[in-house]
């Protein structure tokens, strides 16, 4: 599959986004974190713009983005209208806790509810975006139960990455910057053991459908494509018969697990033991090596993903 | 509304037979002639003239090989929208731009309305669904609704394109959801089957395989040579023909 470079950011910046949200919503639901000024603009405000900015960067590769509103009606049947429903909703609790947490002193209660109105929808958020390439069975790669916990772990893991280097600058007293730490160490070992097990899975299970299946021309033997309908190239062609990745996967696997979970597990580590300003300095290295390393496996999902309708353009098998 | 309307009675649908088809590719031709002005139209081609010329089709002719040595065949492949009985390019979509008609069970796109994610695309096994870069929407077999419908035209025109104009009779349109009808009897006689049966989702069209070779043939008494030996001219000719030939 073609891995277009909006949906890249727009699946790594949210879901960062909503982890980061739903950790300083729990934090905040449960009162280890204290309301203020600083922490309320730089915490819920970046989580705020990661969410929006990869709401806004999907909406760049439609063909008529002014028409985006409608993709909230079909809630009944499409995972894509769950998702754009359940991102919309999670502003109201986010909105409003954000507010509270930022310029007022919000009472216990309040903080409670809005904290896991706001952590809940975040999550249910990131789930649709998972189930969304879950459904497709055409793609082989995606349509398996490894890919929702895929991206609810690695969402949670960026933002807890995102959340411990916030909460080393702006509130590093208490208790807070070390269970975020931990919690951050676990989801990236998480995502970790996760996406090892995804690609183990898919290099081992063939694809159910095959050029045989594709033709219906088994019976007579192995069937090969003779030729194609046209010279060129078509949209079909563009769109699902990416191939660059496949020569790179083996170093990009390995880019990937270095820069998303070995190197942040070790700054975070190292944050964790250390303290003071080095820890600071080590969660935000930590943080945005996360980040790059899932935006690197977020690129392999998409071109390591096969789709059957190249079973038609020369593929064996999908 | 994306989600599926309840099974229709009709089932409108092609019966392509792979065991005519010749692969002229003029169904393609004539899809592509009669819906550039039709229903979807335009269907935007990119770089007509250029290098790099592509565009939208509804309906493309593949040709395969299957099979080793003498038993192998050589089969042209046409394919187009099969449309499903549980076609998830129509639930994917977010916008209810895909929907799948109560009355006949045909698969169309609302242009006004789709916003042009090619979700439905990704969610299509077969590849029937082409993204138009120019008009920013998805776009598909209609099963020409333009003219099945179209009281202008004469009754026998009333097929889709690629059925009217095939040179070979490899296509057939009907009504797959009568058991009685042309196309349900062709299916059950000669064994019409489902292209990617493993991904459930029900095409209404259906293929019919190439039949079994006719073992024998040719041993009907006709000499296994055309050219007839010429008996040799006397006189003046053939003594020519001798002393040329030397």
């Amino acid at each position: 599959m073609h891995p277009a470079a909006s949906v890249i950011f727009f699946t790594v910046s949210s879901g960062a986004g909503y982890g980061l949200l739903a950790t300083l919503a729990l934090l905040a639901a449960f009162g280890l974190i204290a309301p203020g000024l600083g922490l309320g603009l730089a915490g819920f405000g970046l989580a705020l713009a990661l969410v929006t900015a990869g709401l806004l960067s999907s909406t760049f590769h439609l063909g008529h983005p002014e028409r985006a509103w409608r993709a909230l009606t079909q809630w009944r049947s499409s995972w894509l209208s769950r998702e754009g429903v359940a991102a919309v909703v999670t502003y109201v609790p986010a909105g409003l806790l954000a507010l509270l947490f930022t310029f007022f002193t919000p009472g216990p209660g309040a903080r409670l509810v809005l904290g896991l109105a706001t952590a809940a929808m975040a999550v249910l958020t990131v789930y649709s975006t998972g189930m969304i390439y879950r459904v497709l069975k055409p793609v082989h790669q995606w349509h398996n139960a490894w890919v929702v916990p895929g991206y609810l772990v690695l969402g949670a893991a960026t933002g807890l990455l995102a959340a411990h280097a916030l909460l080393r600058a702006f509130a590093p007293e208490g208790s807070a910057p070390a269970i975020v730490g931990i919690a951050a160490l676990a989801a990236v070992a998480a995502g970790f053991l996760l996406k090892r097990g995804y690609w183990a899975f898919i290099d081992a299970t063939p694809a159910a459908s095959t050029a045989e299946t594709a033709t219906g021309l088994g019976a007579f033997g192995r069937v090969r494509l003779l030729e194609a309908p046209h010279t060129g190239t078509n949209f079909l062609m563009q769109e699902m018969g990416y191939r660059v990745a496949r020569k790179h996967a083996a170093r990009l696997r390995l880019i990937a697990q270095l820069a998303a979970f070995l190197l942040p597990a070790a700054f975070t580590l190292a944050a964790l033991l250390l303290g003071g300003v080095a820890a600071s300095l080590l969660a935000i290295v930590a943080a945005a090596l996360g980040i790059l390393g899932v935006a690197v496996e977020r690129w392999l999902f998409f071109a390591e993903a096969k789709h059957t309708v190249s079973l038609y353009y020369g593929a064996e098998r999908a | 509304m994306t989600s599926l309307p309840p099974p229709s009675a009709r089932k409108l649908g092609l019966v392509i037979d792979l065991d005519v088809c010749v692969g002229c590719h003029a169904c393609a031709v004539n899809c592509k002639e009669w819906n550039a002005a039709g229903h979807s139209a335009p269907l935007t081609d990119l770089d007509p003239y250029g290098a790099n010329a592509n565009g939208v089709w509804f309906n493309r002719v593949h040709s395969f090989e299957a099979g080793e040595g003498a038993a192998s065949r050589t089969v042209h492949f046409p394919k187009s929208c099969l449309h499903c009985e549980e076609p998830a390019c129509v639930t994917v979509c977010p916008t209810g731009a895909s929907y799948k008609r109560v009355e006949d069970g045909i698969v169309l796109v609302n242009p006004d309305t789709c916003i042009g994610c090619k979700l439905c695309s990704w969610a299509c096994p077969y590849g029937a669904r082409e993204f138009d870069h120019d008009a920013g929407v998805m776009k598909k077999c209609t099963l020409c609704i333009d003219r099945i419908y179209n009281e202008n035209l004469e009754e026998a025109d009333r097929v889709p394109a690629c059925v009217s104009t095939c040179p070979a009779s490899a296509r057939h349109f009907g009504d797959l959801g009568d058991p009685g009808s042309a196309v349900s009897r062709l299916v059950a006689e000669r064994g019409g089957y489902d292209l990617m049966p493993e991904m459930c989702y029900k095409p209404v069209n259906k293929y019919l395989p190439p039949r079994q070779r006719q073992c024998g043939a040719g041993h009907d008494g006709a000499p296994s040579s055309l050219a007839a030996p010429e008996p040799a001219p006397g006189g003046l000719l053939g003594w020519l023909d001798r002393v040329l030939s030397r």
